[in-house]
């Protein structure tokens, strides 16, 4: 692949030809505010936090959307670019309700962020502070409109990523705003709560509903694992508090799924901490099932197995496998009826 | 699955068929219509109209259990006009006189009249896969529940194999599987006929070295038996005793009173699950298991991808891991396994199967690899049989015939009932019922009758009515809708309020054992 080098506030850098200005800093670990800009969903244009000038192009050039060329010579940091930076932010936080107090995105909003890198502590704007309906009707979305800086990241993952095709953009001037189909609520819209949108929100705008006050990001621990459900094997995040999930995000940067998930993967994790749960083993004594010591169970187990393989023949158990368990288990079961039952008899359910 | 989920982007025509994969596979069908609006021709071959339709380029909209016949025929017009791939053909496959032959009686004026789809609509069909640069085909249970489930997968493979579809980047015969880890419990070997990695039970050489790796004097050599198999076993009462874990088979095995009256008739069940459900109901212990959340190991993903499973919170009370559970009987009846970890019974499984020995915990920390990994260097396989290469040296065509299903409409019973899945639930309902927001956004059994058919037997949507089969009857609300073709009604095992499994067919393939739930009849009566 063709390199090109080019200066970015001083530092000669190589990268492979056809990235973007924004892409050649990251690589080369120089940070550039951005708020419309993920990687999934790509340049979007939008916000123009990530201004830098580059030397011999009048004004400033924002660098999500420019290519980087061979011999470039870019500024990310000079006293105009902070003032613009500053102003975009400001604009923001002036229009809309951007508290963060009791918001779900506290400590991972990307406004926020912003606002702390640039040092601001509120708006030299005037606040028109709005005062839209919080959307609740999905059972799994909040959508509060007043948190929403238009960055269009919900829209391009709807429609781009998952192709569920549900946001877009409706109305015009200061009207603007993220729209279901034709301006439904969410939950009645065709929304197939994937949570996509949720995922690729830089704000409090689009949160998860059953996370509400559950814990904020700084008190949570993330644990890398796979989605139950299905065969695709997504890969998850679950983000856990006090010994309870209290969320679940996809892993952006691997496969299969690259971040995106569905309605169960994300939503779909509480019956983990359901009151129903197995807690004990229970053994049916005269005709009911009752709670006994794992040693009471076990024994019990074994020696009913034992008497019948004995009275007989191995052939006359059977075991049926699990294919929602890991690996490690299902091979101990097979081993279990071949080894130490003495029969082929084991299948799982693959065939239903 | 022959290819990898990230290659179905760059597939110039995709075909589905009978995969419902925006509701069972989500996060694939993602890929799929992002191949759409990258301008891939997607194909859909499904007698129901299901929300993938809305991507497809077209909609081949055959009946019911017809696959075979169509598949036949499509691959009779790509032959006699030539747009099959000939190097590949002769350079990798053996049997193709014997396809020729097969197909050779499957015209498309024949196959029309079991398929329902018009001469043309075959040709087209034929001409837009015959023509293709390459095709990408993907099924799920709609080909393999069937008593012809073998066969159908059979034609699947001889399509893509005539085509030269296979062994390419975006190409292949993709199984979409159902389950988290369908496809590591095969790999593992919970199946009667084989060990980990697919290593053959009969075979004597396997055996010793399981043997020798497990310091057992005789690992069995009878032949064992699959589920079907096991619950006639117990209803005749050779089997005695079923160790159960992880399934409720009263709401997933096929003709619920069957499936009872076996479990009522066996004299030790153990259940090994995270939640009573109604086959516990028959239990005579049950051991509480630790779920995905709370236990350290393994799934292998539809692609083959062996990823990680981490612990992340206690599990509840005393419950325990799956394995530790069944060790500790094993111990009890004389045999210590000895395990401490889920990461030392892997180490065991790759050491005793090659086509996973190069995979570690290490290795796929963050990043699952797909098997075949035979070394500890290997990147894993992004799509198999690469340049023709298969593992018996060359691929056979098994031509497959046409046969009705087990159960086909009647006067009395004259609706065909089909199953599946919903994307607003999951299976028999254990997990996804338990979770907030799901039973509000789908509460209850719908079963899909035609707008027609509703119409005749004066039903509107939501009206409760009765579904009867010949070994049950479920009373559920209609769901009045274009979705399923006249003469086709569609339910699910969701709702044990209303299951599917009370009334569908224990007819089962003979080589897979896999039931037809895709095909009953059924009279559909006011309720």
């Amino acid at each position: 692949m063709e390199k090109i080098a080019l200066h970015i506030d001083g530092k000669l850098i190589q990268v492979v030809k056809g990235n973007s200005i924004l892409n050649a800093a990251r690589q080369s670990g120089i940070y550039i505010p951005t708020l419309c800009y993920h990687p999934k969903t790509g340049q979007a244009g939008k916000c123009r936090i990530c201004v830098v000038e580059v030397e011999r192009m009048p004004g400033l050039q924002v660098s999500c959307s420019l290519e980087a060329k061979n011999g470039m010579v870019i500024h990310t940091n000079t006293e105009r670019i902070t003032e613009t930076r500053k102003m975009i932010v400001e604009l923001y936080l002036s229009n809309g309700k951007h508290h963060c107090i009791s918001c779900e995105a506290n400590g991972v909003c990307e406004l926020q962020e912003v606002a702390y890198y640039l040092g601001i502590e509120k708006s030299d704007f005037p606040v028109v502070e709005k005062d839209l309906p919080v959307d609740t009707s999905s059972p799994m979305i909040i959508r509060d409109m007043n948190k929403c800086i238009q960055c269009y990241r919900c829209i391009a993952g709807c429609n781009d990523i998952t192709v569920n095709e549900v946001l877009d953009m409706g109305f015009r001037g200061n009207k603007m705003a993220v729209i279901c189909d034709t301006n439904k609520p969410m939950g009645k819209s065709s929304c197939a709560v994937c949570g996509e949108c949720v995922q690729l929100c830089p704000t409090g705008a689009l949160t998860e509903k059953k996370a509400v006050g559950k814990g904020r990001a700084w008190e949570t621990e993330k644990t890398e694992t796979t989605c139950p459900y299905c065969g695709v094997g997504c890969r998850i995040n679950l983000h856990v508090k006090d010994n309870e999930i209290i969320k679940v995000t996809g892993v952006e940067d691997v496969e299969p799924n690259y971040g995106a998930l569905c309605i169960k993967g994300r939503f779909g994790y509480d019956f983990v901490h359901s009151p129903d749960r197995l807690k004990s083993p229970l053994l049916r004594k005269d005709g009911k099932l009752k709670e006994v010591s794992w040693e009471e169970a076990l024994d019990f187990t074994a020696g009913r197995l034992s008497e019948i393989k004995k009275a007989h023949g191995p052939d006359a158990i059977v075991g049926i496998g699990c294919a929602r368990s890991v690996n490690e288990s299902n091979y101990v079961m097979m081993k279990f009826m071949r080894a130490v039952i003495g029969t082929n008899n084991v299948d799982h359910c693959a065939r239903t | 699955m022959t290819n990898s989920i990230r290659e179905i982007e760059y597939a110039p025509v995709i075909v589905v068929i009978g995969s419902n994969t925006s509701e069972s596979h989500p996060v694939i069908s993602y890929f799929m219509k992002r191949a759409v609006k990258k301008g891939s021709r997607l194909i859909v071959i499904d007698p129901r109209k299901i929300g993938l339709t809305r991507w497809a380029a077209r909609h081949f909209q055959h009946r019911v259990g017809s696959d075979i016949a169509l598949l036949n025929a499509v691959m009779h017009e790509i032959i006699k006009n030539e747009w099959y791939d000939r190097e590949f053909i002769d350079k990798h496959t053996d049997g193709f006189d014997q396809l020729k032959e097969i197909v050779n009686r499957y015209s498309p004026e024949y196959a029309s009249g079991i398929c329902g789809l018009t001469t043309d609509e075959i040709r087209e069909l034929a001409a837009i896969l015959g023509k293709a640069e390459k095709v990408a085909l993907f099924y799920t249970l709609g080909i393999t529940e069937h008593i012809t489930g073998t066969d159908n997968v059979r034609a699947c493979a001889n399509l893509q194999m005539l085509l030269g579809n296979v062994g390419i980047e975006s190409g292949g015969v993709n199984p979409l599987r159902g389950q988290n880890n369908v496809q590591g419990a095969c790999d593992v070997g919970v199946l009667p006929d084989v060990y980990t990695g697919y290593q053959k039970a009969a075979d004597p050489e396997i055996r010793k070295k399981f043997e020798e790796a497990w310091g057992v004097k005789s690992l069995p050599d009878s032949e064992g038996t699959k589920i079907p198999a096991m619950f006639d076993g117990i209803r005749s009462g050779d089997v005695k005793a079923l160790y159960l874990s992880g399934e409720n088979v009263v709401m997933s095995e096929p003709n619920q009173a069957h499936t009872i009256s076996a479990l009522e008739n066996i004299e030790l069940l153990i259940v090994q699950d995270i939640f009573m459900n109604e086959t516990t109901e028959y239990a005579d212990i049950v051991l509480p298991a630790a779920c995905f959340a709370e236990t350290e190991g393994t799934f292998t993903n539809t692609e083959r991808r062996i990823q990680r499973v981490r612990k992340a919170v206690e599990p509840p009370d005393s419950a325990k891991d799956d394995w530790w559970i069944t060790s500790e009987i094993a111990r009890r009846m004389g045999y210590d396994m000895g395990y401490m970890s889920a990461e030392q019974i892997w180490e065991e499984i790759r050491r005793l199967t090659p086509s996973v020995f190069g995979i570690t915990y290490e290795r796929v920390e963050h990043e699952g690899i797909q098997w075949p990994c035979p070394d500890i260097e290997h990147p894993g396989t992004k799509y198999l049989y690469k340049n023709g290469v298969f593992p018996k040296g060359r691929a056979r065509f098994y031509p497959a015939e046409w046969k009705p299903a087990a159960e086909c409409p009647d006067e009395e019973y004259p609706f065909v009932l089909t199953t599946g899945r919903r994307l607003w639930q999951y299976h028999t309902g254990t997990q996804t019922r338990r979770c907030a927001g799901f039973d509000e956004i789908h509460p209850e059994e719908l079963i899909e009758i035609n707008p027609e058919d509703a119409a005749k037997l004066d039903v509107k949507d939501r009206d409760y009515v009765m579904a009867v089969s010949r070994r049950g009857r479920v009373k559920t609300r209609a769901w009045v809708t274009g979705r399923v073709p006249p003469g086709v009604c569609f339910m699910t095992f969701h709702f044990h309020e209303a299951c599917a499994n009370v009334i569908t067919n224990n007819a089962f393939d003979p080589v897979a054992g896999t039931a037809e739930y895709k095909a009953c009849a059924v009279r559909i009566e006011k309720a």
